[in-house]
């Protein structure tokens, strides 16, 4: 038995072995020296183990008695999460190394990361969710103060663990509730348990749950770390933040939800809506009033989760397509848009102020056009690809509904739109500054003009994530 | 042949239009013109070989959706036939006219290219109408139908600086929209029936038809009526006639060979082409046929007596083309389409020659266009003198009472016309207001020779020492045009007006002994025009017109009594006297008479006041309700709650949400144990569970 259920997690216990050896290798022989090598090492190792699981076998499988489950929508997730780390830990080379912050443990922690979300993603039972859920969460916390003696930089860790640690707090304390009520911590179970009528108890779990969840999504109310730890931690970091551990966190969100709870739809319906109305309109508001990109790029994924939580509030298949999709278009989107900002500096130092790309497009036409395109994509402007994926979640809403939260959605985009498209405007119409001189790094200006690309270029077909989407959320939602 | 007919003053638009770049102004105005030429050659050889027999030349499948399928196809027909020489030669006419009209114009800077531009509008417009006439079903005849609005709407705001010629332009081109509604409906209405737009389906339906009913507007309606009346809606807005013809007068700002061409000779007159191609349905439909005649010959008569006052020489020619157009729906209402089709085809020829006649004078004058600073110009433009003089006694219709076509083209064809109106109405209505138009006719168009060519100069000394002759590019069309406005009535009377066997072959129909019940009828009616030998026996459709066997207006017209034969040349007569009178024998009496009959020559000379009544009814309300919605309701509602929204509540909750975010982690953690409380008060509220 244990040798079929080991065979099902060997992705994980390959990436996990992986991580420890290289640790113990590096800290024996050259160490920091090592990092470049260990970077690029761990990046391939991300892209063959996404290739593994992505053209691995189509079938569900269960391991550990169905504490982990190996399904399209598991895959799905985990081909998503490993090619995104894989590209920011490339992108962020340049960028660490420029400023001596390129430690080996960077891409090693970023490689316990991944196998903390490959379990969340997999995840059948509270106590396997709780368990990639820390593994992820305690890498994020050393990689967010990694430049340690930067104050803002720690700080940014430290408010990051403290609120975490209370999420942790809430997330248990849910987890034990619906424990005490359902009598079991296996999915399975608790969704034989709940029936069609829960108790009060186990919506209480539930609340509970989902609270964590909306921690590490950073849906608002719960988003208050973001912004801090978004602006203070090293950019590459930060467009980790953005990328990967959103994509693990939703999946488990959709799958705790639709495993645990599938049968009361209608109760976690619309929290899942409220806080995807609270996200969109917080994280277009807010962000209005910044300046700093980063800041304002933590805010844009607020509202972007918002967005993905509206097709899961669906609570349909469709929906949950509809946010895989959206998710992934989020994803390659962020890259795109992280490489821009990772290269922006002015006399070797890095520049987050929006104010600095006035007339950019002067002097970098292509560069400034890449990121015009990707801006577009994310304010959902057709026909770039952002719009499609904010098309999908609208039309899984509708479908299910909730026209209510379509509408508030279209109202959210169109102020979310202003901030999007005043970086636009400064960049081809604003009045000179002073200009940015920074080199871009191959590797960023591929991850830059390859994204931007696929905005453009994806309307045709999506490159086929739909019918893998489709497929995916079917083995999900049944 | 038919295809190229067709298709060279589209070539001569697209080539002088886009390319006159690359062949210069010259040739691309050479280019227009001689595919004209080409064009309207070939129809004459298409008009004179044709045997009347229906021919239908497939150009492409045009449209296939669900159950309405349309060719595009060249229907021709002896209808078809005449249309195309009627186009051809008037546009190739006007085109060669235009070389000398357009040669120079103040609305233009020197370096600014405008003719290139003109001729192809031109040879646009051409081609739409062509695209009208020859279409084998409604759908086509819709798109040149719309396609010579645009080309009328373009050459009316042709001079696009003038204020008033784009007011003329938006006029057309809007009340024009409200004719085609009813058209469109009426087209609606036909494929609703008979599943198809396709002449030949429709006609075949016709009798159906007549024992249809719809309902529409909340009232039951017998079919053939309710369609015919709404395609007769159509008509009234392309023709002018009475209640949407306020745009024809005002599309005398276009240039003048534009006039002379879509205003009087071809455009106005799809109308009633319109109604003689649908003859199959109207022949089905009496009461849109009597609505046809009331409405014709009361706009004959208004229009006439609005021409009696005008001064500008333009306009009094376009209120007797209104004037004219209603004859020729009187004709078609009581069911003689050919004598309809007659009065188009001589109505063409003379009025295009008044029309560049006029635009001779006003060339010659310095584009002075008020007949009070006129007078006295025989001799300063004799040419255009002798031209004018044909086109007027075509106009009024003189020639030798009783024998019918000895006489100018519009004698033969107007008398036809009011002939047939006695019989159609009975004598009533619709004879009468004729024939007093035709004393009108004869009035103002003897008026406005008397106001310009004879008398003593008027107005600027210096323009009339400058009047010259026009150039014979100018001269050519007026001569060609005068034999058509001496001959045409005297050829062709038999074939539109002869008897009714005659008619019928040339229509391409087929003609058979009447049923005994009819000739019975027949001579009880009328004792005179017992003889009825034949009447059509095609069915709708078969032929070029459809005339019902019971309807035997053609043949009875013939047998009308001898005053009413008379009326016409008397009515014409009396108006020339008049005329005569009051502006060559006593000139100061005009003035007198509007001073005594003050309120009637206000009413006269300011239209009836239709243009007052339509801008308090309709186009201030509609510019009130425009104001509202503009100022109130988009300015202040829309824009002002957008604006205030995005620019007062917005920024302020941006504040505040920034002012949330503090930095201190316990603030951070107080809104996520806020959040929970408000989901956990909810969840439990709401019922939890259920």
């Amino acid at each position: 038995m244990i040798s079929s259920d080991l065979s099902i997690i060997l992705p994980e216990i390959a990436l996990a072995i992986f991580a420890m050896v290289a640790l113990i290798v590096a800290v024996y022989t050259a160490k920091d020296k090592l990092a470049p090598m260990l970077t690029w090492l761990t990046a391939a190792v991300f892209v063959i183990l996404a290739f593994w699981i992505g053209t691995g076998s189509d079938s569900t499988r269960v391991a550990f008695e169905g504490a982990f489950v190996d399904d399209g929508f598991a895959r799905f997730a985990k081909v998503t999460i490993l090619l995104s780390a894989a590209a920011v830990l490339v992108m962020s080379l340049d960028y660490l190394e420029k400023r001596d912050l390129l430690r080996f443990e960077y891409p090693l922690l970023i490689a316990l990361a991944a196998v903390g979300m490959m379990v969340m993603v997999s995840a059948g039972d509270l106590m396997a969710l709780y368990m990639g859920l820390e593994l992820q969460s305690l890498s994020l916390y050393v990689v967010a103060s990694l430049r340690r003696d930067s104050a803002k930089s720690t700080e940014a860790g430290l408010k990051y663990f403290v609120l975490g640690a209370l999420s942790s707090g809430l997330l248990l304390y849910g987890a034990s509730l619906t424990y005490g009520f359902a009598g079991t911590t296996l999915f399975a179970g608790i969704i034989e348990a709940a029936g069609n009528e829960p108790s009060l108890g186990l919506i209480f779990g539930l609340v509970f749950l989902i609270s964590g969840f909306a921690f590490k999504v950073s849906a608002a109310p719960f988003h208050m770390w973001t912004p801090d730890v978004y602006e203070g931690s090293p950019t590459p970091v930060t467009a980790f933040f953005a990328t990967a551990p959103k994509v693990a966190a939703m999946a488990l969100f959709a799958r705790v939800v639709h495993d645990a709870f599938g049968g009361n739809v209608g109760d976690w319906q619309q929290i899942v809506a409220f806080l995807a109305v609270v996200s969109m309109f917080l994280g277009a508001i807010a962000a209005i009033g910044q300046t700093n990109i980063k800041r304002l790029m933590a805010y844009s994924s607020i509202a972007h989760m918002g967005f993905a939580l509206m097709g899961l509030a669906a609570g349909t298949a469709f929906g949950v397509q509809a946010m895989l999709i959206y998710m992934a278009i989020y994803v390659t989107m962020n890259i795109g848009t992280f490489a821009f900002i990772l290269s922006m500096e002015r006399d070797g130092r890095p520049v987050t102020d929006i104010a600095s790309l006035k007339m950019y497009s002067r002097s970098e036409p292509l560069k400034a056009l890449a990121m015009l395109v990707l801006l577009f994509s994310l304010a959902g402007v057709p026909p770039m690809v952002g719009f499609f994926g904010k098309f999908y979640v609208l039309r899984a809403a509708y479908d299910a509904g909730l026209a209510w939260l379509a509408i508030a959605g279209v109202v959210a985009s169109v102020i979310g739109a202003f901030y999007y498209l005043r970086i636009v405007y400064f960049m081809y119409f604003g009045e000179t500054e002073e200009p940015l001189d920074g080199q871009m790094s191959p590797a960023l200006w591929a991850a830059l003009m390859v994204s931007a690309a696929v905005m453009v270029f994806g309307v045709v077909n999506l490159f086929g994530i739909e019918p893998l989407a489709a497929a995916a959320a079917e083995t999900l939602v049944n | 042949m038919e295809t190229i007919i067709l298709f060279a003053p589209l070539v001569g638009a697209l080539i002088a239009g886009f390319g006159w770049r690359i062949t210069g102004e010259k040739a691309a105005q050479w280019i227009t013109t001689g595919l004209l030429f080409l064009s309207a050659f070939l129809s004459w050889i298409v008009f004179l070989g044709h045997d009347g027999v229906t021919e239908q030349i497939q150009i492409m499948r045009w449209i296939e959706s669900g159950t309405l399928s349309t060719d595009w196809a060249i229907r021709l027909d002896r209808l078809t036939a005449i249309m195309l020489i009627v186009i051809t030669t008037v546009s190739a006419l006007v085109h060669l006219y235009s070389f000398g009209y357009m040669a120079h114009d103040e609305n233009f800077g020197d370096d600014e290219s405008y003719r290139p531009r003109f001729f192809a509008y031109l040879s646009f417009f051409t081609f739409a109408m062509l695209m009208l006439v020859t279409s084998d079903n409604l759908v086509q005849m819709f798109f040149g139908w719309e396609g010579v609005g645009v080309a009328s709407y373009l050459l009316i705001g042709f001079y696009f600086r003038k204020p008033s010629a784009n007011a003329a332009a938006i006029k057309a081109f809007v009340v024009n929209r409200v004719g085609d509604f009813g058209f469109a409906l009426g087209i609606f209405g036909l494929f609703m029936l008979t599943d198809s737009v396709r002449f030949d389906d429709i006609f075949a339906a016709a009798p159906a038809l007549a024992k249809t009913e719809i309902s529409f507007l909340w009232a039951e309606w017998n079919a053939a009526n309710l369609l015919a009346v709404l395609l007769f809606i159509g008509a009234m807005g392309k023709s002018a006639q009475l209640i949407l013809h306020t745009w024809l007068p005002d599309a005398m700002e276009g240039p003048t060979p534009v006039s002379a061409l879509i205003h009087a000779a071809t455009m106005v007159t799809a109308g009633v082409f319109l109604v003689c191609r649908m003859s199959p349905l109207f022949e089905f439909a009496p009461e849109a046929k009597q609505f046809v005649v009331f409405l014709g010959a009361t706009t004959a008569f208004f229009a006439a007596t609005v021409g009696l006052v005008q001064n500008d020489i333009k306009r009094v020619i376009a209120y007797s083309t209104c004037s004219q157009l209603g004859y020729m729906f009187v004709a078609a209402g009581v069911g003689v389409y050919s004598v309809a089709m007659f009065h188009l085809l001589t109505h063409a020829f003379f009025k295009a020659m008044l029309f560049l006649g006029a635009g001779s004078v006003i060339h010659g004058m310095h584009h002075e266009q008020d007949m009070r600073n006129y007078g006295g110009l025989r001799k300063k433009l004799p040419l255009t003198f002798w031209a004018m003089l044909i086109g007027t006694l075509a106009i009024t219709g003189v020639g030798i009472p009783l024998t019918g076509w000895i006489g100018f083209a519009g004698f033969a064809s107007k008398d036809a016309v009011i002939e047939s109106a006695f019989v159609g109405s009975a004598g009533g209505y619709a004879y009468w207001m004729l024939v007093i138009a035709a004393l009108f006719t004869s009035f103002y168009s003897w008026r406005l020779m008397f106001l310009t060519f004879w008398g003593e100069p008027r107005g600027n000394k210096h323009t009339h020492d400058h009047a010259h002759e026009s150039p014979t590019v100018m001269l050519v069309p007026l001569g060609v045009l005068a034999l058509g406005a001496i001959f045409a009535g005297a050829i062709w009377y038999g074939s539109f007006f002869g008897k009714t066997n005659e008619v019928v072959k040339f229509f391409g129909g087929k003609y058979g002994e009447p049923a005994h019940e009819l000739v019975e009828a027949v001579a009880e009616r009328s004792p005179k025009a017992s003889e009825l030998h034949y009447v059509m026996k095609s069915k709708p459709g078969e032929a070029a017109i459809y005339i019902a066997p019971e309807n035997t207006v053609l043949h009875e017209a013939h047998y009308v009594p001898t005053w009413v034969k008379l009326s016409p040349f008397i009515a014409m007569v009396i108006g020339f006297l008049t005329a005569f009178q009051m502006y060559i024998r006593r000139p100061e009496l005009p003035a007198k008479l509007a001073e005594n009959q003050r309120p009637l020559y206000l009413f006269l000379l300011n239209k009836w006041y239709f243009d007052e009544i339509y801008d308090f009814v309709f186009v201030r309300p509609a510019k009130a309700l425009g104001r509202f919605l503009w100022k109130r309701g988009d300015g202040a509602v829309i824009d002002g709650g957008i604006n205030g929204l995005a620019m007062g509540v917005i920024p302020f909750l941006t504040r505040l949400a920034g002012r949330a975010q503090s930095g201190y982690v316990f603030h951070y953690a107080f809104a996520m144990v806020l959040g929970i409380a408000i989901i956990l008060t909810w969840v439990t509220i709401s019922g939890g569970a259920n």
